[in-house]
Order: C-alpha cells, then sequence, then structure tokens
C-alpha cells in the first residue's frame, strides 16, 4: 500500500466559534475556525475535522456558514460532525462544502440513517463515529456511550462497528472515551480490535499526548490519527507529528 | 486571472462550490450551471461526481449532461471529469453486481479494487508520464482519492494519426488508472479541488492548456 498516513486535527465549533482555547499566536481571530482550518492546512494537515457541538438549532444555521467559508479557503477534506439527524443535514452540509460526514448517536437510535446516507451519497461520505468506554457489561469489553461518554449503550463497540459497516459506512472514527484528555496515548487494543473487524479505514482517536504515541497508534492499525487539544495548546506541531510517523516507517505526505 | 473560462456542471453532484472556488484560485473564471449555451461556450468544461456510478449517470442524464460532454468533445473542446465524473467516461462501471452504461468516451469498465481496506481514502502518489502536462511540476506530489471503484486497464487502441493519451496510474493493493489526457478529454481519480497545494497546480495546468 501507498496511501499515506492522515494527521487530522479536530475543531470543536459551536455557534461559528471555536471552543476549547487555541492558544495560536498571530491569530486575528484565535475563536474563527475558518483562520484556524486554513493554518492547520498550512502545517500539513492532511484533512480537517469540524465537530459541532452547538446546542440550538437556531444556532446551527453558523455552523453551515463557517463550512461554506472554510471549503472556499482550505483545499483539503473536511469532515462536519456533531448534530447529524437526517439525510436532509447531510444534504446540507455537503452542499456548503463537507466532504464526509460524521454520524454517532443519531445512527444508534436509528441505524437505516446510514443507509439512507449511503444510498443517497455514497459510503465515502459516512465517518462512523463512535465514542467508546471499557466495560464488563459486553462480550469485547469495550461498549459504544453517547453523550460525551455520559451514558453507556448496551451495544458491544465491535458489533456496531460491524454493523455500520455492513450498512454503509466508509470509515470509522474510534475514540476512546478512557484515553481522551488523558494524554496518555491511544486505546491501543482498542484500535487493534477495530482493525481486526474493518475493512474501512479506522480513525484513531483520543489520548494523543507525544510524539511517540502517534506511530503506536499506526502500528496498532490505524489508517489515520485525530486529535484536538495537543495541536491547539501547541503541545506539538502537525508538522512534527509526521516527522515522528516517518521517522517510525509509515508514508506521509 | 487568465481570462480562461470554465463552467462547473451543476447538475446535483459533487461538492461543487469547493470545486469552483479551487478553479477560481488557480486563475479560472469559473461559473456553476447546466445552461447549454453557457456549457457549450466555455473554454473548459469541469465534471464533479461523488456516489455510486448509477447514480451519477442518472442524474447527468437527467440534465442532457451526457450529450452536452459528447458535443464539446466532438468538438474538440476541453472536459475534465473527477472521480465519479471520470469514471462515466468509461463504457461501463460495475457496482454490487449491477452494470450501469457509461459515457463510452472510452472502452473498459469501473470496477470494485481488490483491496483489503476500501474505501482508498487519502493521499496517494502516481505515476504519471514525462509528457503529463496536467502534472507539469507535480509528478512526486500525493493527491487525494476517496473511492472503492477505478479503472484497472487502460484498452483504448492507439489512434493514429492522434497522439497517444497519456494515463497515469496508481497503487493501491493493485495498479488502477488515477489520470487520463486523451486530446480534449482530461480526467482524474482523485480530487484535484481537496489535494492542497498540489491540486491547484494541476488545475493550473489544465486551465493553462485551453
Amino acid at each position: 500500500m501507498s496511501v499515506a498516513i492522515r494527521v487530522i486535527p479536530c475543531l470543536d465549533v459551536a455557534a461559528g466559534r471555536v471552543v476549547k482555547g487555541v492558544k495560536f499566536e498571530n491569530l486575528r481571530d484565535a475563536g474563527d475556525p475558518v483562520e484556524l482550518a486554513r493554518i492547520y492546512a498550512e502545517q500539513g494537515a492532511d484533512e480537517l475535522t469540524f465537530l459541532d457541538v452547538t446546542a440550538t438549532v437556531d444556532d446551527r444555521s453558523t455552523t453551515y456558514d463557517v463550512v461554506r467559508k472554510t471549503a472556499e479557503q482550505v483545499f483539503i477534506p473536511l469532515t462536519v460532525g456533531g448534530g447529524v439527524r437526517s439525510t436532509d443535514d447531510v444534504a446540507r452540509l455537503l452542499a456548503s462544502g463537507a466532504d464526509k460526514i460524521g454520524v454517532n448517536s443519531a445512527a444508534i437510535a436509528r441505524p437505516a440513517l446510514i443507509d439512507e446516507i449511503a444510498d443517497r451519497f455514497g459510503a465515502q461520505v459516512i465517518v462512523l463515529s463512535l465514542d467508546v468506554k471499557r466495560s464488563d457489561t459486553v462480550p469485547s469489553g469495550f461498549v459504544v456511550t453517547t453523550h460525551g461518554g455520559r451514558r453507556e449503550t448496551t451495544l458491544d463497540a465491535l458489533d456496531w462497528a460491524a454493523e455500520a459497516i455492513q450498512r454503509g459506512a466508509g470509515e470509522l472514527l474510534v475514540n476512546s472515551i478512557d484515553a481522551d484528555g488523558t494524554k496518555d496515548g491511544f486505546d491501543l487494543e482498542l484500535i487493534g480490535l477495530m482493525r481486526s473487524i474493518s475493512r474501512v479505514p479506522v480513525i484513531a482517536s483520543g489520548g494523543a499526548g507525544r510524539l511517540e504515541h502517534f506511530p503506536e497508534a499506526i502500528r496498532a492499525g490505524a489508517d489515520a490519527v485525530l486529535a484536538a487539544s495537543v495541536f491547539h495548546n501547541r503541545e506539538l506541531t502537525i508538522g512534527q507529528v509526521k516527522d515522528e510517523l516517518r521517522q517510525d516507517g509509515a508514508l506521509i505526505r | 486571472m487568465t481570462g480562461k473560462s470554465v463552467v462547473v456542471l451543476d447538475y446535483g453532484s459533487g461538492n461543487i462550490h469547493s470545486a469552483a472556488k479551487a478553479l477560481e484560485r488557480a486563475g479560472a473564471q469559473v461559473e456553476l450551471t447546466r445552461d447549454r449555451a453557457r456549457v457549450m461556450e466555455a473554454d473548459g468544461l469541469f465534471v464533479p461526481g461523488v456516489g455510486a456510478f448509477s447514480a451519477v449517470m442518472e442524474q447527468l442524464r437527467a440534465v442532457r449532461g451526457d450529450e452536452l460532454i459528447d458535443r464539446r468533445l466532438a468538438g474538440g473542446r476541453p472536459v475534465l471529469g473527477i472521480c465519479v465524473g471520470m469514471q462515466v467516461m468509461f463504457d461501463r462501471g460495475v457496482e454490487r453486481g449491477i452494470d450501469t452504461g457509461g459515457l463510452g468516451e472510452w472502452p473498459g469498465a469501473v470496477e470494485q479494487l481488490p483491496a483489503e481496506i476500501l474505501p482508498h481514502m487519502g493521499w496517494n502518489v502516481v505515476n504519471a508520464p514525462s509528457e503529463s502536462v496536467l502534472f507539469d511540476g507535480i509528478r512526486d506530489e500525493r493527491f487525494y482519492f476517496v473511492h472503492s471503484n477505478a479503472a484497472q486497464q487502460w484498452l483504448l487502441p492507439p489512434q493514429s494519426p492522434l497522439p497517444a493519451p497519456h494515463v497515469t496510474w496508481a497503487d493501491h493493493d493493485g495498479p488502477f488508472i488515477a489520470a487520463v489526457e486523451n486530446g480534449p478529454l482530461s480526467a482524474t481519480q482523485f480530487h484535484p479541488e481537496k489535494s492542497g497545494e498540489a491540486g491547484l497546480q494541476l488545475l493550473r495546468n489544465w486551465i493553462a492548456s485551453l
């Protein structure tokens, strides 16, 4: 295989503004997702992900504006997730300039949503986003959660991922709730298990803190790595992560 | 501004706004339309396309895009197909065992890649012939692909005295066609409008050739 490992920064966006402070200097506006997207693209980001954490329906219209402005200025793939409930939501985001759409809790509530999106737009637009937690309640030891990890479902993460792929998900964004925020590294066991059942690309998320964590995730089977705070807080740059991956033998753009 | 005009064919498929902005950035005067006269007049026609081969063909036919492409090519007017907009230039596409007729500009079928991991998603290298105009100056760059199907054989026989087409290959657990430059008809399986600076340069190269 010759396709490069992807490094993906993720921005949480609410009502058109970046939430969770981003500590870049020389920014005209540190809360402007469009400006940050441009900077990350210049630094070598292979894709961008916006997670829309907007609370109210009214504010969601600003999300479409942000997506449109970003897609007009930044010529790398853009994934948008958060609050996607219907194929019409997907159509609006794609029309605004998103390339891929993350679906999470709405697909858990109604799995046929995945089939509907795949039938209308193709599997390649659907990123199934999973918030996964270690738990003894399911056979694999990894349970699917909702509400940012606060609520456990009864779904085994491996079963759910396999079903979603069957229904038409084109990619898995596997976020470890246990590892998220710890900066102790990705949940490598979880990534390995997801790789073993998935014939679609797997993005590792949650737990990145140091450079060596990124090649670990790739060796565990990830096709891409996603991180937020280490980039936003300037603890690591995209370039450093790519250099580390390259030194570990990974193909990098 | 080069003054070159490009129409992005607006037929309900593809990320047309990103494509339009990328073409503008690359120096073209861009219009999103399916208006027959505008499509025929433009210096270049950009044909996007995402999703299922059959759905894209249906959408194209619904606005008579198939005829417009055919007429432009018959008059030697440049066309650039992207992703599924490239795939439909072949005779047919096979998806989940269903065979769908394409535009038939090139012989052969577009079929699923024999790869372990699909879709082929991400930045990959290409092997462009030295005569390629599209890849001038960017042969060693990576481009952004997202697809599961592709043309895996080039079957067009040499058509002397016409110049031989330039066929660019890529690999994802097996070779497939990443781009074709065949007289007025060019196409890329990857998305130049999503391939950063390298993609913009490819668009500049195409616009300069119009």
